[in-house]
C-alpha cells in the first residue's frame, strides 16, 4: 500500500553509497568511552566506580528518574576513571572511560520467557532494564515511550524503516539482514500496546527491503508495510504518522495525542534481543560513509568506540576532510574532533571533503519561496528567520518557530545559502529562554 | 594547539542544492536568449546593440551606485543582468542609446538599489524603467520598427510599423470595427512576425524559455497561469459581448506582453507573492487589470501597469496567504491561542 | 484671476482659524511638571530601566512610582534637577560602566573548530558551545555591539571593548552576551580580572595566552584580601580594593588589568617629623619608624597604593619609580588661611 504524501519536503540526492555493503562487526577497541547520556532525560548515575572491575553487559550506570536510560558496559575490563569528554553533542561531558581487557566476559542474560504471554508491565520493564532508547537518532527512553499515560490510549504502532536521510543505511542493512528481528520486536511492541495491528513504513528506495519484510509479515495478517514515496523528511515521525494515518499531530504535541506511536527499526530488534535473550543495548548498526572516505561500510560497532576508528575501517580520509557528521547530513550533528565516541543514536558518520562542504557566504533573500514549498511544517522559514534577525522572538513564536522540527529542507533549497535553521534554532532558544525567565 | 586543519562546524543540514543565486540569475539570463535571437532576426542589429547595452549598462551603474553606498559589489549574482535584459526587452528596436542608459540607471538606481539592493525592492526594476520612459519619452517609448525577417523579404517597405494592440486601440477611438483592420494573422504573431518591443514579439520563444524555468522550478505555475488566464477568459467574454469593439482571447494571448510580462515579469522572484495561493491572485490581479486597460485605458498595453500596481500588494497578498501549519487547530472564538 | 486670489486667500484663512480652534479645543492636557521633567530625562528610549519610553518614565517619576536612580543613563546634573523639580531626595552616584571581563583578541587566543554560521554570538553559542577555544571567552561576533543604544560598545580584533566616555551602563549588551561575560562597575574602580575561565590553569594555558591559570599570586601580594578565588578564577571584591595595581604587576600572564594612572614607590625625604601617621596608614605595613624619628619606606612591601603620599603633610614623601628617579614630588603642605571663606569641596 501506498502512503497519502505530505506537503512540501525536498529531493536531496540519494547517495546511499553503502546499501549493498553488508554489515561487518568491527573489532573492539582497547578503550571505549561510554557517556552517562546518551538519552534524552537526566543522565544515569554512575553504580561503579573508577577502579571497579566490569562485565560486558553489566549495569554501569542506572535510570536517575523517570525519564532516564541505564547504561551497561559495552566490554570486559576495568574502568579507569569517570571523567569529562568530548560527546557528540558538542560539550564535555562525563563519561565512563573502560579498558578493555579483550575478553567479552559477559554477564548472564536473563531472557524473559514466552513474552506473547507475558505482562506488558514486564515487557516494559525488560525494556528498561536493558537500557533500550530509541535509535533512530532521537534516543527517547523507550520504556517511557510504551507507557503514555491513559488519557492517550495508542491505536497504530509503526515501525520506521524510512530512513530518508542520504547516504545512511544501518536500517535498510538491518531489514535485510535480521528482518525476523524487527519484526518480532514490533510484535513484542503491540503485545505491550494490546494492538492487532502495525505498520512497517519503508521507503520506496529500498525495494529488496520492501520484498522482504512483505514475505515476513505474510504470516502475520495485523502487520502491513507501508511502501512510501521517496522524499525527504518521510521518516520524521510527524509525516510518517500523516503518510499512514492521514493524522496530523497538533502544535505542540507527541504522537501519543493522536494515538499512534513510531518506533525506527534499529530500536525494535533491540527490544527484540532484551526481550527474547535478556541482553542489553551494548552495540548498534553504523553507516560509515561519505565521499571523503575510501570504503563506505555498514559496521556492528560496540558503543563508546571512538569514532576516528570507524573512518579508519572505511579506509581512512581520501580528501583533506572538512567536515565530519554524527548522523545524516540533513540533520546530523557536525563534530568538531574524531575523539567523540559512538553512542545509542549514532546511526551513521558522515566524512565530507571540501568538495560537499563548501564554506559559503549567505546572500540576501530572494523571495524565492523555495523555502516555504519546501517546508514540510507548513511555516514561512524565510520570516521566521527575518524576525529572529530583529530580534522579535514575540513574533517568531506567533508565527510558529517552535513548530519547527529542525528538517534542514529550507536552507537545503534556498539560493542564497541563508542558515535558515540556524537562525530558527537560534530563535527557538530565545524564546524558550524567555518563556523560562517568566 | 592541534596543527592539523579545523574541522568545520556548523548548524545542520550539512548538504545543499546546487541552486544558488547567480545560477537561477543567469538561468533566466538564458532562458531569456531565444526571445533575443528572435528579435535579432526580425530587427536585425539595433536589437542586438539594444540588448548588449542596456545589460551592460545595468551591470555598471549597479557597480558604480555600490560603491557610492559603500556596499559590497555584488554583479557577479547576475541580477542585474536579468534587469538589463528584461529592459532591452521591452524597449524597441531602434531606442536611442541615451534612452537606454537612462533606463539602466532608473531601472538599478529608483527600482532596486535606493530599496537596499537585492531582494528589498517592491517593484520589478525592470517595468520601473519601462513606465518612467514610456511617460518621459511617450514618441520614442511607442514608434516602432517595422519586422524585417533576415531571411525572406519584408511584407512592406515601410519602416515603422504600429503594433497589433496600437491598431486595436486606434480602431476603438475611432470607432472603426475590428474587423477591417489588416491585422497579422495568428501564426504571424506567435512567431513574432509583428510590430512591437524586442521581447513581446515572439510568444513561442518566451514559452519555450519558461518552460525550462518551471522545468528548474524557478518559477512556478501559479503566476503564469491565472495572468493569462484570466486575460485571456476576459478577453473573450468582452469578445462574445461586441466583437466589433473587443478583439478575441486568443488575440490577447498572443499580442502585445502579455507572455513576456506573465512569463517573466510577473514571476519575478522579489517582486511576487511566496506561495502559490498568493501568486494565483497576483496572477488574477494583473490579469483583470490588463484586460481593463487595454480595453478601455488610455494606452493600448496594460501588462506593465497590471504588473506595478498589483506588485505594491504584495505584502498585503504575503500577510493574507499564510499556508496552514501542520497540525495548527485555529482557536475557538473567545478562546485563548493554544501555545 | 480676482476671483481666483480672493477665494484662496478665504480658504486659507478658513482653515488657519479652523485650526487655531481646534488646537484649543482639542488640546491635550499635560502636566507641565511631566513637560519639564521629560526635557530632562536622556530621550534615547533605550529602555534599560524596564519602561516603555522616556516619556513614560517622566510620567513615573512625577507620579512617584518610579525612582530616579532606575535610569543608568541620565547625567549626575539631570538627575539633581530634577530632584530639584520634584523635591525629592538626591544622592550622587559614580560614573557606571560596563565591563567585558575577557582579553581574547584573535591574537590570543585558539579556536575549537572553523565556525560556518549566522553571525551572532547567541547563535554561534548554540553550535557546540562556540567556535573559541575558551568555553568562557567573548566569541567576538558582535551581538553586543549592535544592541548598545550608545554606540559605545565595539568588536575589535575578535574582542568586545567598552568605551567608557559614552558607555552608560544600561545593562543592555550584559543581558545579551550568551556567555555572561560583561558585567557592570562604577569607572572608580581601575582594576579588574579580564578573565571569565571557569578551567583549570592547564586547560588556560592551552587555549589562551592571557588567561588566569589560578596560580593565586595576585591572592599573595594583595595587601587588603581584596581577591578572592572561585571556580579556578580570581576575582577582585572592588568593596575592598584600594586600586593599588599590585595584583596586576604579579600576575604572571596579564591577564589583570590595571587602568589607573601610573603607580609608583613611596620614598620619605629628611622633611619626616615622625609622626607615624604614614606608618599607621600604610595598608601593607611597608612603613617603619620610631615616634618624632625619621621614618623609612621598605620597597618590597610598598604596594604603590599612594596612600602614605596622600596623607603627609610635611612634603616628606616623593614618588619614585622603580630606578629610583623622582616621578612626583611631594605634596605641598595645605597653607593655613586666616579669613573665615568658605573651602571648596574637599578632595
Amino acid at each position: 500500500m501506498i502512503g497519502r504524501m505530505f506537503r512540501g519536503g525536498v529531493h536531496p540526492p540519494e547517495k546511499k553509497l553503502s546499501a549493498d555493503v553488508p554489515v561487518k562487526p568491527l573489532p573492539v577497541p582497547e578503550q571505549v568511552i561510554v557517556p552517562l547520556s546518551m538519552h534524552i532525560g537526566a543522565p544515569a548515575k554512575p553504580v561503579v566506580q573508577g577502579g571497579d572491575e566490569v562485565k560486558l553487559g553489566q549495569l554501569i550506570a542506572e535510570s536517575s528518574g523517570f525519564v532516564s536510560a541505564n547504561i551497561h558496559s559495552p566490554v570486559s575490563g576495568v574502568v579507569r576513571t569517570i571523567e569529562p569528554r568530548d560527546h557528540p553533542l558538542g560539550r564535555k561531558l562525563p563519561c565512563f572511560v573502560i579498558d578493555n581487557d579483550g575478553k567479552d566476559d559477559a554477564v548472564e542474560f536473563t531472557p524473559l520467557g514466552d513474552w506473547p504471554t507475558a505482562e506488558p508491565k514486564a515487557l516494559i520493564e525488560a525494556i528498561h532494564a536493558a537500557g533500550i532508547v530509541g535509535m533512530g537518532g532521537a534516543t527517547f527512553p523507550t520504556h517511557v515511550k510504551l507507557s503514555p499515560p491513559p488519557q492517550f490510549p495508542i491505536d497504530t504502532v509503526i515501525a520506521n524503516g524510512v530512513e530518508c536521510e542520504p547516504y545512511l543505511t544501518s536500517d535498510h542493512r538491518l531489514m535485510l539482514e535480521h528482518p525476523d528481528r524487527v519484526l518480532e520486536g514490533l510484535r513484542i511492541v503491540m503485545r505491550v500496546l494490546g494492538l492487532d495491528k502495525g505498520f512497517i513504513g519503508i521507503e520506496q528506495n529500498k525495494p529488496d527491503a520492501i520484498a522482504l519484510m512483505r514475505e515476513k509479515v505474510a504470516d502475520h495478517p495485523g502487520v502491513e508495510v507501508l511502501a512510501l514515496p521517496v522524499r525527504y523528511p518521510q521518516g520524521a515521525e510527524k509525516q510518517l504518522i500523516y503518510a499512514a494515518t492521514k493524522r496530523e499531530i497538533p502544535s505542540g504535541g507527541l504522537p501519543m495525542n493522536v494515538g499512534c506511536l513510531v518506533q525506527n527499526v534499529g530500536t525494535l530488534a533491540a527490544i527484540r534481543d532484551a526481550v527474547v535473550e535478556g541482553k542489553p543495548l551494548v552495540e548498534r548498526i553504523v553507516t560509515v560513509t561519505g565521499e571523503a572516505v575510501a570504503q563506505p561500510v555498514n559496521l556492528l560497532v560496540r558503543l563508546g568506540t571512538p569514532i576516528r576508528l570507524l573512518i579508519e575501517a572505511a579506509g581512512g580520509a581520501t580528501v583533506p576532510t572538512a567536515k565530519v557528521i554524527s548522523g545524516g547530513p540533513m540533520m546530523g550533528l557536525a563534530q568538531y574532533t574524531d575523539q567523540t565516541p559512538v553512542i545509542k543514536g549514532s546511526s551513521g558518520l558522515l566524512v565530507l571533503g571540501p568538495e560537499q562542504a563548501p564554506v559559503i557566504e549567505a546572500g540576501p533573500c530572494i523571495r524565492c519561496g523555495a523555502c516555504v514549498r519546501g517546508c514540510p511544517m507548513g511555516l514561512q522559514p524565510t520570516e521566521l528567520a527575518r524576525l529572529v534577525q530583529n530580534d522579535d522572538f514575540a513574533a517568531a513564536e506567533a508565527w510558529g518557530v517552535l513548530d519547527c522540527i529542525e528538517c534542514g529542507s529550507c536552507a537545503f533549497g534556498c539560493p542564497a545559502h541563508i542558515k535558515l535553521v540556524h537562525w530558527i534554532r537560534f530563535g527557538k532558544a530565545e524564546v524558550m529562554a524567555r518563556r523560562k525567565k517568566g | 594547539m592541534n596543527e592539523r586543519l579545523k574541522l568545520i562546524v556548523s548548524s545542520s543540514p550539512h548538504v545543499h542544492s546546487p541552486d544558488s543565486i547567480p545560477r537561477v540569475m543567469w538561468t533566466v539570463v538564458a532562458m531569456l536568449v531565444p526571445a533575443t535571437l528572435v528579435s535579432v532576426y526580425f530587427f536585425g542589429l539595433p536589437a542586438l546593440l539594444t540588448v548588449a547595452l542596456s545589460m551592460i549598462g545595468c551591470v555598471v551603474v549597479e557597480a558604480l551606485l555600490a560603491k557610492l553606498f559603500k556596499k559590497p559589489i555584488v554583479i557577479r549574482d547576475g541580477a542585474a543582468a536579468v534587469t538589463g535584459i528584461l529592459l532591452a526587452l521591452n524597449l524597441p528596436a531602434n531606442a536611442p542609446w541615451w534612452m537606454i542608459l537612462i533606463g539602466c540607471v532608473v531601472a538599478i538606481g529608483l527600482g532596486k538599489m535606493v530599496y537596499g539592493g537585492l531582494g528589498q525592492n517592491i517593484f520589478n526594476p525592470a517595468l520601473v524603467a519601462r513606465v518612467f520612459l514610456l511617460i518621459s519619452f511617450p514618441v520614442q517609448m511607442t514608434s516602432w520598427p517595422a519586422p524585417k525577417p533576415l531571411l525572406g523579404s519584408a511584407a512592406t517597405d515601410a519602416v515603422t510599423a504600429a503594433t497589433p494592440l496600437g491598431m486595436v486601440k486606434e480602431a476603438a477611438m475611432l470607432g472603426k470595427p475590428i474587423g477591417s483592420l489588416d491585422l497579422p494573422g495568428w501564426t504571424d504573431m506567435a512567431v513574432g512576425y509583428m510590430g512591437g518591443s524586442l521581447g513581446e514579439i515572439s510568444a513561442i520563444a518566451l514559452l519555450l524559455g519558461a518552460l525550462f524555468l518551471l522545468y528548474k522550478g524557478y518559477i512556478t505555475w501559479h503566476t503564469p497561469v491565472s495572468f493569462i488566464g484570466s486575460v485571456v477568459v476576459l478577453g473573450q467574454v468582452f469578445h462574445w459581448i461586441n466583437p466589433d469593439l473587443y478583439p478575441s482571447g486568443s488575440f490577447h494571448l498572443v499580442a502585445g506582453g502579455l507572455l513576456l510580462g506573465a512569463l517573466f515579469m510577473a514571476t519575478d522572484m522579489v517582486t511576487s507573492p511566496i506561495t502559490g495561493k498568493g501568486q494565483l491572485i497576483f496572477g488574477l490581479g494583473c490579469g483583470v487589470i490588463t484586460v481593463v486597460i487595454r480595453l478601455w485605458g488610455g494606452y493600448p498595453e496594460g501588462v506593465s501597469f497590471a504588473i506595478l500596481l498589483m506588485n505594491a500588494f504584495v505584502p498585503i497578498i504575503d500577510r493574507y496567504t499564510v499556508p496552514k501549519k501542520f497540525g495548527f487547530t485555529p482557536p475557538e472564538k473567545g478562546e485563548e491561542e493554544a501555545a | 484671476m480676482l476671483t481666483a486670489i480672493l477665494t484662496l486667500t478665504g480658504v486659507g484663512l478658513v482653515a488657519a482659524i479652523g485650526l487655531g480652534i481646534a488646537s484649543r479645543v482639542f488640546a491635550v492636557q499635560v502636566d507641565p511638571l511631566v513637560e519639564q521633567v521629560a526635557e530632562l530625562v536622556p530621550g534615547v528610549n533605550c529602555g534599560a530601566c524596564g519602561n516603555a519610553s522616556c516619556n513614560a518614565y517622566a510620567e513615573m517619576l512625577v507620579a512617584g512610582t518610579a525612582g530616579i536612580d532606575e535610569c543608568t543613563v541620565m547625567s549626575d546634573e539631570a538627575r539633581a534637577k530634577i530632584a530639584e523639580i520634584l523635591n525629592i531626595e538626591f544622592t550622587k552616584t559614580d560614573k557606571p560602566t560596563a565591563v567585558v571581563l575577557c582579553q581574547g583578541t584573535t591574537a590570543h587566543i585558539q579556536l575549537k573548530y572553523h565556525y560556518d554560521g549566522v553571525p551572532s554570538c547567541r547563535a554561534a553559542q548554540l553550535v557546540a558551545e562556540g567556535y573559541t577555544g575558551c568555553d568562557y571567552g567573548c566569541l567576538g561576533l558582535g551581538d553586543c555591539e549592535r544592541v548598545c543604544p550608545f554606540d559605545a560598545i565595539h568588536v575589535v580584533d575578535g574582542l568586545a571593548v567598552v568605551d567608557e566616555e559614552k558607555c552608560t551602563a544600561c545593562g543592555k549588551c550584559v543581558d545579551v552576551c550568551p556567555r555572561n561575560i560583561i558585567e557592570l562597575h562604577t569607572t572608580n574602580q581601575r582594576v579588574h580580572v579580564l578573565c571569565s575561565s571557569q578551567d583549570k590553569g592547564k586547560i588556560v594555558r592551552g587555549v589562551c595566552d592571557v588567561g588566569c591559570i589560578a596560580c593565586r599570586k595576585c591572592v599573595k601580594v594583595c595587601p587588603v584580601e581584596a581577591i578572592e578565588f572561585k571556580d579556578n578564577l580570581a576575582r577582585i571584591i572592588t568593596e575592598k580594593c584600594i586600586q593599588c595595581g599590585a595584583c596586576a604587576r604579579a600576575c604572571p600572564t596579564g591577564s589583570i588589568l590595571d587602568q589607573g594612572g601610573p603607580h609608583y614607590i613611596a620614598k620619605i625625604n629628611d622633611n619626616c617629623t615622625g609622626c607615624t601617621l604614614c606608618a599607621r596608614k600604610c595598608p601593607a605595613g611597608a612603613i617603619s619608624g620610631e615616634k618624632k624619628l625619621l621614618h623609612v619606606v621598605d620597597e618590597k612591601k610598598c604596594v604603590r597604593c599612594h596612600v602614605c603620599y596622600d596623607v603627609c603633610n610635611f612634603e616628606a614623601i616623593a614618588l619614585v619609580d622603580e630606578q629610583g628617579q623622582e616621578m612626583i614630588a611631594p605634596k605641598p603642605k595645605k597653607k593655613k588661611k586666616k579669613a573665615a571663606a568658605p573651602q571648596g569641596a574637599a578632595s
